[in-house]
């Protein structure tokens, strides 16, 4: 029992470790984020363009979701990271996992905003139209209100799944809690850093899932 | 456009890195037959002890649930791996990577099984019951085909995000297809076996990307 606390619950290294997982957490917050923001923007930029039914526009929104829906994200990180400077294009470790996560945000909120405006139904739209509405505010006012309303469980969800991958940013060495944590351990050979990197995140993400658990059963869809 | 070619394409490194790569995606599908079975029959017992009468065993499985969708996998994967052995306890990496993906998706799979129990009426249950079929007998006859039929896309999702989730067993030096890219283009300085790797990913499963989408857009119309 005493080997086990000295191993994963040592004091000293804790304390000389502290500040390093905050810098880390500091820093998944922020990617975590950005993610968060330009990933949910972007697909629900591509939903509001696939709406207006472009038939080549769409037939290139679904090619390029379904792609970034089949790759692993730790593949498209590493893509980014290590192949494409032989193209002449580098990027920080930083910028590469931030890229990668928002495109793959991008795709699955994609189809989850595309799916909640088609869950509207036709006769709200030629409502909308005949009482003078324009196109874009049909979208505006009728449209996405009911659609955002439908897709925020399954949306808050996805936007979790996604956002714990920040965590794969240690292998492109972003110094997030993660790399701070292996870090930290093989620098005291002692793994009580992972112990407060894995305390971290739970204390990062645990109130987001126990949120998404609350919104589930608030705005579930009406079957 | 030569050098595009040379970089990303190099036919002469891709045959080389062929037999590692091929070997790397035999290894990527063995582990998917392990964890995908593996994450689903625990999801059942989760779902099955999350339905329990007492009161307090539900509060343990929605905390179990909750704590695992909170924690990265690769997370879960580094401190099983590089703490376990400080406990005393030496896991080969197969065996780090297998536990940490059963902790992982029985936990979603989980949900998903509780949501489809959930959606069959109690009716069912009383009517199965007064035909004289057990508890037992009336879960697995009754209530489990309808609600694994009503929940079949969630399930087809989480399975998807499964195995594209097996990459992160290249962290820990598991010789499956992303590991065997990495190690052939560090070897050649080349990017060709990455871009192939990926290539393969979306072979495997871009099909059951496609059969996802057709499926929930299926379920919407019905609607």
């Amino acid at each position: 029992m005493d080997n086990f606390l000295f191993s994963f619950f040592n004091l000293d290294v804790m304390v000389r470790y502290f500040p390093a997982i905050v810098d880390g957490f500091i820093l998944t917050t922020y990617l975590g984020l950005a993610v968060v923001l330009t990933g949910l923007g972007l697909g629900l930029t591509l939903a509001l363009i696939r709406s207006l039914r472009w038939r080549v526009v769409n037939v290139l929104i679904v090619i390029a979701v379904d792609v970034f829906r089949a790759l692993p994200p730790l593949v498209i990180i590493i893509l980014f990271y290590f192949a494409l400077p032989s193209a002449g294009v580098t990027m920080t470790g930083f910028t590469a996992t931030w890229l990668s996560l928002s495109l793959v945000l991008a795709a699955f909120s994609e189809e989850i905003f595309w799916a909640g405006i088609l869950a509207v139904q036709k006769g709200q739209w030629e409502a909308a139209r005949s009482t003078g509405l324009g196109l874009g505010q049909t979208l505006a006012y009728v449209v996405l209100p009911q659609a955002v309303r439908l897709t925020i469980p399954p949306l808050v969800n996805r936007a979790i799944a996604i956002t714990k991958g920040t965590a794969l940013g240690s292998v492109v060495a972003v110094q997030e809690i993660l790399t701070q944590a292996t870090t930290a351990q093989s620098f005291s050979g002692n793994p009580t850093p992972l112990t407060l990197g894995a305390l971290a995140y739970l204390i990062l993400f645990l109130p987001v899932v126990i949120f998404g658990r609350w919104l589930e059963t608030r705005f579930a869809w009406r079957r | 456009m030569q050098t595009l070619i040379d970089n990303f394409f190099n036919l002469e490194i891709v045959v080389a890195a062929w037999p590692i790569l091929l070997q790397g995606f035999g290894m990527t599908l063995l582990l998917c037959a392990v964890v995908v079975p593996v994450g689903l029959a625990g999801g059942l017992v989760v779902a099955l002890l999350s339905g329990a009468r007492s009161r307090c065993l539900r509060w343990i499985m929605v905390g179990y649930v909750d704590f695992f969708r909170a924690f990265p996998p690769l997370v879960l994967l580094i401190f099983i791996y590089f703490g376990f052995p400080f406990a005393g306890i030496d896991i080969p990496e197969f065996a780090a990577v297998v536990l940490a993906f059963l902790l992982n998706s029985s936990s979603y799979y989980g949900e998903i099984f509780r949501a489809g129990i959930e959606s069959i009426g109690r009716a069912q249950i009383d009517a199965a019951r007064s035909t004289g079929l057990t508890a037992g007998q009336t879960m697995r006859h009754v209530i489990l085909p309808q609600a694994i039929r009503n929940v079949l896309p969630d399930l087809i999702g989480n399975t998807l995000e499964v195995v594209k989730l097996t990459s992160i067993a290249s962290v820990v030096a598991l010789q499956e297809l992303l590991y065997m890219a990495r190690q052939a283009q560090s070897v050649t300085y080349n990017a060709s076996p990455i871009v192939v790797a990926a290539l393969m990913y979306l072979v495997l499963l871009w099909p059951l990307v496609r059969l996802l989408s057709r499926l929930e857009h299926k379920t919407l119309a019905g609607r």
